[in-house]
C-alpha cells in the first residue's frame, strides 16, 4: 500500500503542469491501483524486501514469517488451554488466507507447556532463541506467564497472553488480550447491586493469586464504593477441592444476597453440583461468577448451573457479525460439539491483533511492534471493537450472562463504553 | 456469628452440618477402601488409584450417553448398570495391570510406588487422548438431583444419602468377603504367611491378582459415585489420591476398622473446622493434627498386630 501512496503523490508532482480535468482523469486512474493490491497474487509480489522489515534477525524470509504457540495440550492445564490453541491455529489459518502479514504468510511452531511452570520458560527460550519467533501467542494461567515473564523480555520477544487475570503488571514485551482484573470485576459488582439491589456477598475462592487478588478487589469495591453494602464472608479453598457442603451450610446460615464466586478447576464443577443438591435454587439466590465460561460449563453440566451469572467480556451467544463469523468458522475447524469461552474469544484476538500492529509498524522488529501497539485498533473482534491502550492491555466492554441449561449465556446487561484498563488501580490493592 | 439467629436456625444448620460431616465419611470411606485393601492386604502402593478411580467415572458417562441415546427409558435407574460396568471395567484393568506389572515387584514395595506412578500418568494421558482434555458433564437421573426437605429449614442433598448408602452397602460386602468367605479367609492367610500359604495348596498369585482387582474395582464403584458431586476429565483421579492416602495411612495400613475410624475423624474434623474457620486453614489444621498423631503413633490408629 505504501508503495502505492508515493506513486499517487509522484504523479501529482510530475502532472503539475496539466490542466485540471485531465489530471482528474488521471487521478482516478491511479485511485485505482491500490484495489489491485488487494488481490492476494498482487500483494506477495509487492511484499517489501525482507531486509527493510526484519532488521534483528528474526525468522522472517520473503514468504514466511514464523509465530510461536505456547500451551499446555498435556497435563492438567489441557483442560482450559486447548480452547486457545484452536483459536490462535483458526486465526493464523484465516489472516494466510486474506494474505499474510506484509504479505507473508505465517508458518507456526507449536510447544507444549505440559502445565509445568518451568517447561513453559525453557520452550519460551527455544521459540524466541532457536526459532526466532516474531511472536509467540501463548501461557494460561499467571504462573506460567510469570515464568516466561523474564525470558521475553531478556531475549526481546512479544508474547499475545490470553487469560484474564489479577492485574499488577505490565511489559513492553506483553500485548494481554484478556481482562486485568477491574475490567471483570467493577462492572459487574454495579450491576448487581443497582439490579438486584445487593447488600450482603459472600466471597469464595480458590486458593491462589488470582481469587484472591480479585476477591481483595472486589471487597473493596464494596466496601468503599456501593452504598450501604458489606462482605459478609470470605473463602478460600485449596485447588482441587471437591467438598463444599460446609460451606453451602456457612451460605445458607449468613443468607447472602450475592454469592461471589471465582473457584476454578475441577473444583467448580464440585461446588455447583453440590450447591444445587443441598437444595440452593440459582434462580432464586443470586450468584455471580467471573470463572465460569462456557469451556467450564461443558463439565458442570447446563443443568447445575442454570441461573447463575457469569462477568466476562465475551459470550458465544453475543449477537454481531463479526461473531456470527467467527462460531462458525470455529465449530467447521473444530467441530460442531465445541464452545467458545471468553479466553479462547481473547486468544483468537492475538494474531490478529499483531498482524495489524506489523502493518502499522511496517515492521517485525518486536520494539517497533511493541511502540506500535498502543492505538491499534480490531475491528473485526468477535466480542466488537477493541483498541490496544498504552499500558498494552485492550479496551473492551464487560458484559454480564446468566446460564442457561443448554449451557450458553444469554447477554443480560454491556457498559454503554469501552472499559479502560487499569492495571494498577488505585485505592484497590 | 451466632448472635443473630434463632435456635430454630441454629438446630438446622447443626443438623445439616452433621450430615455434611457424614457425607465427607462416606465419600473417604468409599475413596479408601479400595486401596487399602491393596496397601493393607498386599503391601502395594498404588499411587493410580485415582485413574482407577475416574475409568469407573469415565464408564459412568460413557454409559449415561448411551442409555440416552438407544435406551431412554432406562435412564433414571442408569446409575446401577453404570456402576457395576464401573466396578468390571476398573476390576479388569487392575488385574491386568497387577499381572503385567505389579506381581514382578512384589518385593520392592518402593518400585510399586514409582511404577505405579509411571502407571498413573500413562493412564491420565490416555483418558486425554480417548476422551479429549476437557472435562466430561455426567448427567444424572432427576430423582438423584435436589434435596430431601426433611423439615422446613433442613434440606439433606439426595446424592450424598445415595453415597452414604452406597458406602455402607460396599462396607458390609467387602467385610463379608474378606472375614467370612473361605477366599477372604485365603487372603488374610497369605497376608500373615505367604510362604506357609502357598505350602498348604493356595494359590498365592491368583489371590494376589483377585485381591488387587477387587481393590481396583471398588475404585471404579467409587469413581462412578463421584460424579455425583465432582468432575470428570482426564486428571479429577489426582484430586482424591492425596486424601485417600490420608486416610489409609492414618488408620494403620492392614486394618479396615482402622480405615473407616479414620476416616470418620478425619471427616469430621475438617467438615466442623470448614465451618469456623476458612477452607485452606481447615485443611492445613486437619493436617497438622495427623502429623502430630503419626508422630506419636507411626503405626496408625489401629494397626494389625502381626507377628514379624
Amino acid at each position: 500500500m505504501s508503495s502505492n501512496k508515493s506513486g499517487v503523490l509522484m504523479s501529482d508532482e510530475t502532472n503539475k503542469g496539466l490542466n485540471s480535468p485531465f489530471r482528474r482523469k488521471l487521478l482516478m486512474g491511479m485511485a485505482a491501483l491500490p484495489a489491485m493490491t488487494m488481490l492476494p497474487k498482487a500483494s506477495f509480489a509487492q511484499a517489501p524486501a525482507t531486509s527493510a522489515v526484519n532488521t534483528t534477525g528474526l525468522a522472517v524470509t520473503d514468504t514466511e514469517v514464523t509465530v510461536g504457540i505456547l500451551h499446555s495440550v498435556t497435563g492438567t492445564m489441557a483442560i482450559s488451554e486447548t480452547g486457545s490453541v484452536q483459536a490462535e491455529k483458526l486465526a493464523i489459518e484465516q489472516i494466510n488466507a486474506s494474505g499474510g502479514v506484509l504479505g507473508r504468510k505465517i508458518k507456526f511452531i507449536q510447544e507444549d507447556g505440559a502445565s509445568d511452570w518451568p517447561t513453559f520458560a525453557e520452550k519460551a527460550k527455544k521459540l524466541l532463541v532457536n526459532d526466532k519467533c516474531a511472536a509467540v501467542m501463548g501461557c494460561w494461567t499467571s504462573a506460567s506467564r510469570k515464568a516466561v515473564l523474564p525470558v521475553f523480555e531478556q531475549y526481546n520477544g512479544m508474547l499475545y497472553y490470553p487469560t484474564f487475570y489479577e492485574g499488577l503488571e505490565q511489559s513492553k514485551n506483553v500485548i494481554y488480550t484478556g481482562q486485568e482484573a477491574t475490567q471483570q470485576i467493577i462492572a459487574g459488582l454495579d450491576w448487581v447491586q443497582k439490579t438486584k439491589g445487593a447488600k450482603t456477598f459472600y466471597l469464595l475462592g480458590s486458593d491462589y493469586i488470582w481469587p484472591r487478588t480479585s476477591n481483595k478487589i472486589a471487597r473493596k469495591h464494596i466496601e468503599g464504593h456501593l452504598k450501604d453494602s458489606k462482605v459478609v464472608g470470605e473463602e478460600y479453598f485449596p485447588l482441587g477441592s471437591t467438598q463444599f457442603n460446609s460451606v453451602i451450610n456457612k451460605i445458607k446460615l449468613t443468607k447472602p444476597d450475592v454469592i461471589y464466586a471465582i473457584i476454578v478447576g475441577g473444583s467448580n464443577v464440585a461446588f455447583y453440583k453440590q450447591l444445587k443438591a443441598a437444595g440452593i435454587d440459582l434462580s432464586k439466590q443470586t450468584l455471580l461468577t467471573i470463572s465460569v465460561t462456557e469451556d467450564e460449563i461443558d463439565g458442570i453440566g447446563g443443568e447445575n448451573i442454570a441461573g447463575a451469572f457469569a462477568c466476562m467480556k465475551y459470550f458465544q451467544s453475543l449477537d454481531n457479525p463479526n461473531n456470527k463469523a467467527f462460531v462458525s468458522a470455529f465449530k467447521k475447524m473444530w467441530g460442531e460439539k465445541t464452545v467458545i469461552g471468553d479466553v479462547t474469544q481473547a486468544a483468537y484476538l492475538g494474531p490478529w491483533l499483531w498482524k495489524l500492529t506489523v502493518e502499522k509498524a511496517g515492521s517485525f522488529d518486536i520494539d517497533k511492534v511493541a511502540a506500535a501497539s498502543p492505538g491499534v485498533e480490531f475491528k473485526g473482534a468477535p466480542e466488537g471493537y477493541v483498541r490496544i491502550h498504552e499500558n498494552h492491555h485492550l479496551w473492551s466492554k464487560t458484559r454480564v450472562g446468566k446460564a442457561k441449561a443448554d449451557g450458553q449465556y444469554e447477554l443480560i446487561y454491556e457498559t454503554a463504553d469501552l472499559v479502560e484498563p487499569d492495571p494498577f488501580p488505585k485505592g484497590y490493592q | 456469628m451466632f448472635g443473630d439467629y434463632s435456635l430454630g436456625d441454629l438446630g438446622a444448620i447443626l443438623a445439616m452440618q452433621g450430615f455434611a460431616g457424614l457425607i465427607l465419611f462416606s465419600v473417604y470411606v468409599l475413596m479408601a477402601l479400595g486401596l487399602a485393601i491393596i496397601f493393607g492386604q498386599m503391601g502395594v502402593i498404588n499411587m493410580a488409584h485415582g485413574e482407577f478411580m475416574i475409568l469407573g467415572a469415565y464408564v459412568t458417562w460413557m454409559t449415561s450417553t448411551t442409555v440416552q441415546h438407544y435406551a431412554p427409558w432406562l435412564f433414571p435407574g442408569y446409575f446401577f448398570i453404570a456402576m457395576t460396568l464401573a466396578f468390571i471395567a476398573s476390576g479388569s484393568l487392575g488385574m491386568l495391570v497387577e499381572w503385567a506389572m505389579i506381581r514382578h515387584l512384589y518385593r520392592r514395595p518402593l518400585d510399586t510406588l514409582l511404577a505405579t506412578w509411571g502407571l498413573s500418568l500413562i493412564l491420565q494421558q490416555a483418558y486425554r487422548s480417548v476422551f479429549g482434555a476437557r472435562e466430561v458433564g455426567v448427567e444424572l437421573p432427576d430423582w438423584m438431583m435436589g434435596s430431601w426437605q426433611a423439615t422446613d429449614s433442613i434440606q439433606i442433598p439426595i446424592n450424598g444419602m445415595f453415597v452414604m448408602a452406597l458406602t455402607i452397602l460396599i462396607t458390609i460386602a467387602v467385610s463379608y468377603v474378606l472375614f467370612w468367605s473361605s477366599w477372604g479367609k485365603q487372603v488374610r492367610a497369605v497376608v500373615q504367611n505367604r510362604v506357609m500359604a502357598g505350602a498348604v495348596g493356595i494359590n498365592t498369585e491368583k489371590v494376589d491378582r483377585y485381591t488387587f482387582g477387587l481393590g481396583c474395582g471398588i475404585a471404579g464403584i467409587a469413581g462412578s459415585a463421584f460424579t455425583m458431586i465432582g468432575s470428570t476429565g482426564p486428571t479429577a483421579g489426582q484430586l482424591y489420591i492425596v486424601d485417600t492416602f490420608l486416610v489409609v495411612v492414618f488408620g494403620g495400613a492392614a486394618s479396615l476398622l482402622g480405615t473407616i475410624a479414620s476416616a470418620f475423624s478425619i471427616s469430621q474434623t475438617q467438615s466442623t473446622l470448614e465451618f469456623f474457620m476458612s477452607g485452606s486453614m481447615a485443611k492445613v489444621i486437619t493436617l497438622l493434627t495427623i502429623v502430630a498423631i503419626l508422630m506419636m503413633r507411626p503405626q496408625g490408629l489401629f494397626a494389625l498386630k502381626v507377628r514379624k
